[in-house]
């Protein structure tokens, strides 16, 4: 049964992406398929986060496929976000100009990107791991490059080159970590295996491992958009489509400070939890920063939302330094929570994109006046990346001071809170431009080209509605998720 | 191959290994950066052949074998096809970091890797772990490439030197990570050499150049 689980959770994007490269995008008959998959993927989550809260780790093809607790709850947000994002995808490429050929790749490429996270968060083996990492970099190339505009293939040559590089630094790493693991005497077919990997961890030679887990570190974190090879990110998250970077930044940016999350469960443990502490405390504190700052000054909504997924990400890699259990509840609640709401952020971000052609936060005026429901369901997703409760990311982030404070890092935890404030100062303030002011004479300037847009229905806002929904349901109560959320906070926290 | 012999010819491929990496820092012509690469592909596979025999195993052989029509073979053509045949491409003009001073950086570059590789031999001291210096050299070599060069395609030399540097380390420090994950890692490879070959074609349509201080339009 947790096989049948283990591969469909992978087998059904494939076929997903399959039978569009096989029939292509019809608007009214296979555009709905991938919703169908992805809300199966969804059950399958469910199913498998049930099993392993009963019965335990799951594993299948002689340890490659592995589920645990942890697992099982990125899982759960990847097909959550996935879902939201493919539900929101006819609407997205019935409201831009695409033709036939190239909603065919959109959709195979989506799907492709969908199941090499999967792969990813259900990766026994940290080389496997890796290679799915690496698969997202690939299948994401020519989707944020998707309008092929001069911008948008700027955007996309930078993400393959620093993605590409950052990650195959992480490679150096596992490769320095294998190489430290034979030397205990692991198998081949072992030494890159979590669970042997944590149980011979004390053995492992502590100057090679060091090496190797500050460059995994580094080059998963690149990924996850932290400091210092983080210049990819806002350039990839403001040209690709909405529902793709809904997706990079709701899932991706989590599923690679998972990758860290993995590293660091090794290296505790052979090298104490200092080192990989200290190391995690500098770059969130310089992501921070950095995103603190280019908030203040920033002109474009699209780049606004790109680097509030930054700030969120140097909160999240804080709570993996502190590390205790209570940090890695928050964590992961937060990484949930977070990507729900920027699901909904992009979403509508992108609908705003096309009824103004234009990304300047100056050229969006008294959005609140003139589109009140998208206005609304903007404005709600940024309240909700901002920590307003109900949202998740209220109790997130206040568990993440919590635990920090508990933890004795008191300064850097109030350190990292006031660089969010600044955060939370300078988006209120862009986001308020766009809501407010005068609604007269600043129509929209699209209504003057030849495609005037589609006018924004309920129908198209359901799945945002449904995404805010459950932000603040996760805010209110953890329900039946509450076991596997404190499972999956033991697997890597500190007790 | 005898005991004494394993050494030299280990050591004479590690050779080729680092001095087809900064052959590609001094040439200019990326023709000729695209050669190099190529020369180094053999010495890598060279390098995993000669393991391969020193320890009787013929999955390292075979693995050899793959590496080299990979790295010696493939991805020197895609690279030479998005060369294409404009003479305006031919040449990187303009390197932030000029070659001499590149070539200074690379010595001490390889100082630099003799530094922190100094663990890495001291865990398990042999032939072939004596000579990972010289492939952690090449992936320092392949980063710096990558960061002050300017053409794309003397960028994407510089990754796939990087890469080149990562899989030598791989081989020379614990024969080969699992086969699984040096498919995935070959396969991977060459999905990114396609992807950065297509995206330079249409970069070039799009900009008229691959000239990368063209692209400047995405910036805070």
């Amino acid at each position: 049964m947790s096989t049948l689980l283990l591969l469909a959770a992978i087998g059904l994007p494939l076929a997903a992406a399959l039978g569009y490269a096989t029939w292509g995008w019809r608007r009214r008959t296979t555009a709905w398929t991938g919703v169908v998959t992805t809300g199966l993927l969804a059950v399958d989550a469910i199913g498998l986060a049930t099993t392993v809260t009963r019965h335990g780790p799951a594993h299948t093809a002689a340890g490659l496929l592995r589920a645990d607790a942890l697992s099982a709850w990125m899982l759960l947000g990847v097909a959550a976000v996935a879902l939201l994002a493919c539900w929101a995808s006819p609407a997205y490429l019935a409201s831009g100009h695409t033709g036939g050929r190239r909603a065919r790749w959109y959709a195979v490429l989506l799907h492709l990107f969908i199941a090499a996270m999967a792969t990813a968060v259900l990766a026994g083996n940290l080389g496997i791991l890796w290679v799915a990492v690496e698969a997202t970099t690939i299948v994401t190339a020519f989707l944020v490059g998707h309008d092929r505009t001069r911008t948008a293939l700027e955007a996309a040559w930078k993400y393959v080159v620093i993605c590409s590089a950052a990650i195959a630094i992480a490679f150096l790493g596992l490769v320095l970590l294998y190489y430290a693991a034979r030397h205990t005497g692991l198998g081949s077919e072992q030494a890159l295996d979590w669970a042997s990997l944590t149980g011979h961890a004390h053995q492992l030679d502590p100057a090679v491992t060091r090496i190797a887990i500050g460059l995994a570190v580094l080059g998963f974190g690149a990924k996850a958009g932290l400091v210092p090879m983080h210049a990819w990110l806002p350039d990839a998250h403001s040209q690709a489509p909405a529902p793709v970077s809904a997706l990079m930044s709701g899932v991706l940016l989590p599923v690679a400070l998972y990758a860290v999350l993995r590293v660091k469960a090794v290296a505790d443990p052979a090298l104490g939890t200092g080192y990989v502490r200290t190391l995690l405390v500098i770059l969130a504190l310089a992501t921070l920063a950095l995103a603190a700052l280019l908030l203040i000054g920033q002109r474009d909504y699209k780049r606004m939302l790109a680097y509030s997924s930054m700030e969120h990400m140097g909160l999240i890699a804080l709570a993996a330094a502190v590390g205790s259990r209570l940090a890695i509840t928050a964590l992961l609640l937060h990484m949930a929570g977070h990507g729900l709401a920027k699901t909904v952020a992009f979403l509508s971000s992108g609908h705003i994109l096309h009824h103004h052609t234009s990304a300047q936060i100056a050229d969006v005026r008294a959005l609140a006046a003139r589109m009140p429901l998208l206005a609304a369901l903007f404005g709600l997703a940024v309240l909700a990346l901002l920590g307003f409760p109900p949202a998740a990311l209220f109790a997130s982030e206040l568990g993440i001071a919590r635990a920090g404070t508990t933890a004795g890092m008191t300064w850097v935890t109030a350190g990292a809170f006031i660089l969010v404030a600044v955060s939370f100062a300078a988006i209120v303030a862009h986001t308020g431009r766009m809501m407010l002011g005068p609604a007269a004479g600043t129509a929209p300037q699209a209504a003057t080209t030849d495609h005037p847009p589609a006018t924004f229905t309920l129908t198209t806002a359901l799945p945002m509605i449904a995404g805010l929904l459950g932000v603040a349901a996760l805010g209110i109560a953890l329900g039946p998720t509450t076991d596997l959320l404190h499972t999956a906070a033991t697997i890597v926290g500190a007790p | 191959m005898t005991d004494i012999t394993y050494p030299l010819y280990l050591d004479l491929a590690a050779g080729l290994l680092l001095l087809s990496a900064i052959g590609v820092l001094w040439r200019r012509q990326l023709a000729a950066m695209i050669n190099l690469f190529a020369v180094q592909g053999v010495a890598l596979a060279a390098i995993v052949a000669i393991i391969g025999v020193h320890q009787h195993s013929l999955e390292l052989a075979l693995v050899a074998a793959g590496l080299g029509v990979l790295r010696a073979g493939v991805l020197p053509h895609l690279a030479r096809r998005a060369l294409g045949n404009s003479p305006a491409e031919a040449r990187e003009t303009r390197p932030v970091v000029n070659v001499a001073a590149s070539l200074l950086a690379a010595a001490a570059l390889t100082l630099l890797a003799y530094a922190v590789t100094r663990p890495l031999v001291a865990l398990e001291p042999s032939p072939a772990t004596a000579i990972l210096p010289a492939a952690v050299t090449v992936v320092l070599i392949g980063f710096f490439t990558l960061v002050t060069r300017r053409r794309a395609l003397a960028q994407v030399v510089g990754f796939l030197l990087l890469d080149n540097g990562i899989t030598a380390t791989a081989f020379l420090a614990a024969a080969g990570v699992p086969l699984i994950v040096e498919l995935g890692v070959s396969f991977d490879l060459l999905l990114v050499a396609l992807v950065l070959q297509v995206l330079t074609t249409r970069l070039r349509s799009a900009f008229g150049s691959t000239d990368l201080d063209e692209l400047r339009e995405l910036h805070d």
